[in-house]
């Protein structure tokens, strides 16, 4: 049995040929060299690279993104800042005008008021004068009259000024007495 | 020249009486082209290189200056360096695979072109029906299985990742043990190798021995009918064929990587 295997040993296909295991080492070893030194560290780079590329555009875009939003919210914050702003100052002027206006009014009562008490004041003096005056024209007017009707010039000042002032004086305590009687 | 071919070329047909020249072993034996020193150079071999060189150049020519933006070439190149990055490595082994991507590569492509000779003209022969390509490549991942398993474990866990089981009832531990230092050891390799060698050896067996019988039943009599079919079964093998070469030269890689990610991970 022995024998017969080994004198068909050419025709055992399950018995590698050692030249044809070396070639084929060879030939694999050569592929895998080429193949697992150079090329396929090469193709793994440019993958990764484009897989770079491609994420990192997508990066920029969504950079640009978030800054155009960035950016949009800075306005809509700015807009809306300036709304504030012009309500405020309209408030403001708005307030402004309210005192500005109570103040005038304020003043146009106080110098109402000034004008008034200046008024009255003057008012005060002339019947103040006008009485000094009037007694004076009364007394002479009545002293007049009494000097036409007595027929006698009172023109002695010291005189006519006594016979006047008992007048009054007579005249004043009926008022009083008329006075005192009512009440 | 094989001597069915020498029979069929000297015009062998089957009312010559001269026997039908059934294709065997002697198909897969072939004189060398030229000896160095009592070395022969055969076909085989020559396709071997053959194929060396078709898979170096063509990553060549798609990889040596890749570009951001691929040509067609490199984009041909790329899908099939993803199909076994992302089909094989990244779901057999995970993350640590990346590390064996051109290893497993290599392996697919030299073997898938060496397999697709099968169906060249001129060439017509898978250099993996010889059983020593085979070989030489389930060594080496063998040797990556068995070097990367007690790397990762040491001596005593790869001892262990090889041969032990955990839960096992203790009887029959001895036995499981041998099993599976069998298993792993012995018989992975073994199979890895005869799988591809056996396919391709039976498919060219095939596609020759219906290529054979439509050459010798092909006379002017009712046998050229059968002669037809006979041409259109092997036309039907090729087609067939193209798709064993591809599956096979898949199932080597997919369990190569299969052996490195069981070498790889913790436990058994």
């Amino acid at each position: 049995m022995l024998t017969f295997l080994a004198s068909e040993t050419a025709q055992n296909p399950l018995v590698p040929d050692t030249t044809e295991l070396v070639v084929g080492l060879l030939c694999f070893f050569i592929v895998f060299g080429v193949l697992g030194k150079k090329l396929l560290p090469n193709i793994q780079k440019t993958l990764e690279e484009r897989r770079d590329a491609i994420e990192g555009g997508l990066e920029r875009a969504e950079k640009a993104q978030a800054e155009a939003t960035r950016t949009l919210e800075e306005y809509k914050a700015q807009l809306a800042e300036a709304r504030h702003e012009a309500a405020r100052i309209t408030e403001q002027a708005r307030e402004q005008g309210a005192v500005i206006i109570a103040e005038m009014r304020e003043e146009g009562q106080r110098q109402r008021d000034a004008i008034i008490a200046a008024g009255h004041a003057q008012i005060e003096a002339d019947r103040r004068q006008v009485t000094v005056t009037l007694r004076q024209e009364v007394g002479r007017i009545a002293t007049d009259l009494a000097g036409r009707v007595v027929g006698e010039s009172l023109e002695d000042a010291a005189r006519q000024s006594r016979v006047i002032d008992r007048f009054l004086d007579d005249l004043e305590a009926k008022a009083d007495e008329t006075q005192g009687a009512a009440t | 020249m094989s001597a069915h071919t020498l029979l069929a070329e000297s015009g062998c047909h089957i009312n010559a009486h001269c026997g039908f020249p059934a294709p065997g072993l002697n198909s897969f034996d072939f004189k060398p082209i030229f000896s160095i020193g009592g070395i022969d150079f055969t076909k085989p071999m020559l396709l071997a290189v053959i194929c060396m060189l078709l898979v170096v150049g063509f990553f060549w020519a798609a990889f040596a200056k890749p570009k951001l933006v691929p040509g067609k070439l490199q984009l041909v190149g790329e899908i099939g360096y993803n199909f076994i990055a992302r089909s094989i490595a990244r779901e057999v082994i995970g993350k640590k695979g990346d590390k064996y991507v051109p290893f497993l590569t290599s392996i697919f492509f030299f073997v898938w072109i060496m397999n697709i000779m099968s169906i060249i003209p001129l060439a017509q022969f898978p250099a993996t029906s010889r059983f020593a390509f085979p070989v030489a490549l389930a060594l080496l991942v063998w040797i990556t299985y068995m070097f990367l398993t007690f790397k990762t474990h040491g001596f005593k866990g790869g001892v262990k990742n090889l041969v032990w089981l955990e839960g096992l009832p203790k009887p029959i531990t001895p036995l499981i043990v041998l099993l599976e230092f069998i298993q792993n050891v012995i018989t992975r390799p073994f199979t890895l190798a005869v799988r591809l060698w056996a396919n391709m050896f039976a498919g060219h067996m095939l596609i020759v021995m219906f290529s054979v019988a439509a050459w010798y039943l092909l006379t002017p009599s009712i046998m050229a009918a059968i002669a037809g079919g006979s041409f259109v079964l092997a036309a039907g093998m090729t087609a067939f064929e193209v798709l064993i070469q591809f599956l096979q030269a898949y199932i080597f890689t997919l369990l190569a990587s299969i052996y490195i990610s069981g070498a790889l991970e913790e436990g058994h």
